[in-house]
C-alpha cells in the first residue's frame, strides 16, 4: 500500500510536470483563495488588536459623559443642552470614588505657523485632562494652575501638529496662530499613533479658560461638550454611572417620564462595540475570501474533469500496459491532492507576505494567527481530497479498449 | 516432439464467443473461436474491418472478457481472473504496441519506456539502466531525452516496441503496428520485430490487413464473422521471409 502511494504519488509528479502550465493555472485559484483569507483575517485580527490597544491607551477606567438623546448611531445631540463647569464640580465633589473629572471643549480651527496652515482639533480643557486620557508630555511642560485659572495664551501640541507645522524645528516657545489667537507652544505631547479611530496626536490642548475668552468666545454658560472622569483603581463603574446619571437628571431637572438627554459611558463599553464591530467585520472578510477558495476548490475539479477527458487515451495507455483502476484513481486522487496542497503552501506564503506589507499601509499590528494559516491549508488540502475524488473516479472506470480507442 | 511442444504452449482457446449489446441491438462479434498457440510464435491475425479481429485481439490481451468459452495463458486460466488480475497479468507477461503509438506527449523517450516499469515498482537505477538498455535494442541509441513530437512515425513506433519489451514480456500485442507508417519504415519495423521474434523468442501476435505485413509472420490466420476462417499453421520459415 506504501509502496503504491509512493508510487502514486511518482506518477502524479511526472504529470504534473509534464503539464506545469496548466498545473499553475489550476492552483492558481486555491493560491488567491488561501492567500485572501489569511489577509483578510490577519488584518481583521489586527484591527481589532489595535483597536483594542488603543482604548486601553485611552485608560481602563475612563468614563464620558456626552450629550444626546440615545445611544449609538441613532443618537442625536441637536438641540440637546451641552454641560456647564458647574456640572464638573458637582459631579467631583457630590460623587465617590473618583480621581479626576475634566471638561472637555473640542472645536476645529485652523492653525497656522509661517508660512505652514493646516486645521486641527483644539481642545479646551482641564490640568486633569492629561492624566485623564494618559497623555505623557515628551518635551516641555503642562499647564500651571495659574495659566488655566487666567485663561493664559497657552497651548501644548501632539505630535503630529508639531511634524506638520514645525518639521524638524524645536516647537517649545514658539508662538502659533490658532483661529484669531497668537498661543505660546509650551509643551508636547509623546505620540500615541494613528490607529481606527483617527488621529490622536491631530491635537491642540489649552486650558478652558483661554479657549473661551481668546478662541471661541463664551457663547452660553453652558459651553462643554464633554466631561472626562476618571475613577479610582477599585471603584465600580456601573454603580458610577448610574450616580451620574441620577446627578444629572436633578441637575438637568428631568422628569421621571423623561428619557436622559445624556450619555455615561465607560471605554470598556465602546472596547466592547469596537471589538464586536471588527470581529464581525473580520468574519465577514473571512466569508468572502473562503467563498474564493471554494471557487479554487472548483476550479481544480473542472481543470482535472476536463483532464480525465483530455487524457482518456493516457489512461487508457496507461490501463493497457498494466496499470489497475486503483492505481489510476490514486494517481489521479494525489495529483489532485498535490496540486491542492502546493497551492495551500504558496497561498499561506503569499498571504503572510500580504499581511506584512499590507500591515503598516493601513497601520495595524502584524498579528500571527497560527489557526487561521493551519485552517485555510487544511481547507485547501480538503478541497483537493472532495474536489479530486469525483474526476479520478471518473478515471479508474474507464474501459481501457474505449480509452484506447479515443481521439 | 508433441510432448515438447505442450510445454511450450503460450495460448489455448476453446469455444470463445464475444457478444456486445443486449436484445435486438445483440452482435456476436466472435462466434466460436479455437485456436492454440505456442511460445515464440510470429502469428499474424488477418481478416477484413467488422471480421472479429480486433476483438479476439482485445480478448487474448486481456483488456476484455470473452462472453463464453476457455482461455488458457500460459495454463492460466484467465475467463476466471478479475480486472485486478488482468491488469496485473498485462503488466507483467505482456507488451502492447498500436497503431497510434499512443507514448505520452510532452514525455521524453526514455520517460515512457520506463512507464511500465514505475508499475513494477522498480527502483530509479535499474528502471533507467532497462529503459537505456531497450531504447538501445531497437537502435535509439541517442534519441532517450527526445519527445515523441521530436521524432519521426518509425522512431515513435520503436520507442513504444522499447516500452513493451523492457519488462521481458513472453508476448507482443501489435495492433497495427505499421498502419501508420510508410513502406520503407513498415519495412524497418516489421524487420525489427522479426528479430526481437527470432533473437529474444518473444511471441508475437499481430493484427494486420496488409498481406505484405502479414507475410513476416510464419502463421496467418483469417477471421471473417466472427469465425476463423483459414490457418496457415506454422508453415514459413524466418529465412524465407527475410528474402
Amino acid at each position: 500500500m506504501i509502496a503504491m502511494l509512493a508510487n502514486a504519488f511518482l506518477i502524479a509528479l511526472r504529470e504534473i510536470r509534464r503539464n506545469l502550465a496548466r498545473a499553475f493555472l489550476t492552483v492558481l485559484g486555491i493560491i488567491i483563495g488561501v492567500s485572501a483569507v489569511i489577509t483578510m483575517v490577519t488584518m481583521g485580527d489586527g484591527t481589532t488588536e489595535a483597536v483594542k490597544k488603543q482604548i486601553s491607551d485611552l485608560g481602563s477606567n475612563l468614563l464620558m459623559l456626552r450629550p444626546g438623546v440615545g445611544f449609538g448611531p441613532r443618537s442625536s445631540s441637536a438641540g440637546v443642552p451641552k454641560f456647564s463647569e458647574t456640572d464638573v464640580e458637582a459631579i467631583a465633589n457630590q460623587i465617590s470614588g473618583i480621581a479626576a473629572v475634566a471638561p472637555v471643549r473640542s472645536v476645529s480651527m485652523s492653525t497656522i505657523y509661517r508660512q505652514e496652515a493646516r486645521s486641527s482639533q483644539v481642545t479646551g480643557t482641564s490640568i486633569d485632562y492629561f492624566d485623564i486620557n494618559k497623555w505623557i508630555i515628551e518635551e516641555g511642560r503642562i499647564f500651571s494652575d495659574d495659566e488655566v485659572q487666567r485663561g493664559d495664551a497657552v497651548a501644548v501640541i501632539g505630535d503630529t501638529v508639531r511634524e506638520e507645522l514645525f518639521g524638524t524645528e524645536d516647537p517649545i516657545g514658539k508662538k502659533i496662530r490658532v483661529g484669531q489667537a497668537s498661543l505660546q507652544v509650551i509643551g508636547l505631547l509623546k505620540a500615541k499613533g494613528q490607529v481606527g479611530m483617527g488621529d490622536q496626536d491631530d491635537t491642540i490642548i489649552v486650558p478652558l479658560a483661554t479657549m473661551q475668552r481668546r478662541l471661541g468666545g463664551k457663547s452660553s454658560a453652558r459651553d462643554i461638550s464633554q466631561i472626562s472622569i476618571s475613577a479610582e483603581d477599585d471603584a465600580d463603574s456601573d454603580r458610577l454611572i448610574s450616580e451620574i446619571s441620577l446627578l444629572m437628571r436633578q441637575r438637568r431637572n428631568l422628569q421621571s417620564n423623561q428619557a436622559d438627554d445624556f450619555n455615561v459611558f465607560d471605554t470598556r463599553q465602546i472596547a466592547e462595540t469596537l471589538s464586536s464591530s471588527t470581529k464581525m467585520m473580520t468574519m465577514l472578510l473571512g466569508a468572502v475570501a473562503g467563498v474564493s477558495l471554494l471557487v479554487g476548490g472548483i476550479g481544480i475539479m473542472n481543470i482535472m474533469l476536463v483532464s480525465v477527458t483530455e487524457r482518456t487515451r493516457e489512461i487508457g495507455i496507461r490501463l493497457a500496459i498494466g496499470a489497475t483502476a486503483r492505481e489510476v484513481l490514486w494517481q489521479f486522487l494525489v495529483e489532485a491532492l498535490t496540486l491542492s496542497c502546493v497551492g495551500g503552501l504558496i497561498g499561506v506564503g503569499m498571504g503572510y507576505l500580504f499581511c506584512i506589507v499590507l500591515a503598516p499601509l493601513i497601520q495595524v499590528d502584524f498579528v500571527f494567527n497560527s489557526e487561521i494559516n493551519l485552517l485555510a491549508f487544511g481547507f485547501s488540502a480538503l478541497v483537493g481530497i472532495v474536489f479530486g475524488f469525483a474526476p479520478a473516479r471518473r478515471a479508474a472506470r474507464l474501459d481501457p479498449i474505449d480509452a484506447l480507442r479515443h481521439e | 516432439m508433441t510432448e515438447e511442444k505442450k510445454e511450450m504452449r503460450l495460448i489455448e482457446l476453446k469455444g470463445l464467443t464475444k457478444t456486445y449489446g443486449q436484445g435486438a441491438a445483440e452482435f456476436e462479434a466472435l462466434r466460436g473461436i479455437d485456436l492454440q498457440i505456442d511460445q515464440g510464435e510470429f502469428l499474424s491475425i488477418m481478416g477484413p474491418s467488422g471480421s472479429g479481429k480486433s476483438t479476439l485481439m482485445n480478448l487474448l490481451g486481456c483488456l476484455d472478457q470473452p462472453t463464453t468459452g476457455s482461455y488458457l495463458y500460459e495454463g492460466i486460466a484467465v475467463e476466471g481472473l478479475d480486472a485486478v488480475q488482468r491488469s496485473l497479468l498485462r503488466r507483467y507477461a505482456m507488451g502492447f504496441i498500436f497503431q497510434g503509438f499512443n507514448l505520452l506527449a510532452r514525455t521524453s523517450a526514455i520517460e515512457n519506456v520506463e512507464l511500465p516499469l514505475l508499475y513494477r515498482g522498480i527502483r530509479r537505477g535499474e528502471r533507467h539502466e532497462l529503459a537505456r538498455n531497450a531504447l538501445h535494442s531497437v537502435g535509439l541509441q541517442g534519441k532517450e531525452k527526445n519527445s515523441p513530437a521530436e521524432l519521426s512515425g518509425g522512431q515513435q513506433q520503436r520507442v513504444a516496441i522499447a516500452r513493451a519489451i523492457v519488462t521481458n514480456p513472453s508476448t507482443l500485442f501489435a495492433d497495427e503496428p505499421t498502419g501508420n507508417l510508410d513502406s520503407s519504415t513498415t519495412l524497418e519495423i516489421m524487420e525489427l520485430l522479426t528479430r526481437l521474434n527470432a533473437e529474444r523468442g518473444i511471441s508475437v501476435l499481430m493484427v494486420t490487413h496488409e498481406d505484405e505485413v502479414a507475410k513476416y509472420a510464419r502463421r496467418v490466420i483469417r477471421v471473417t464473422d466472427g469465425l476463423i476462417e483459414t490457418d496457415t499453421g506454422v508453415t514459413r520459415e524466418r529465412a524465407e521471409v527475410l528474402t
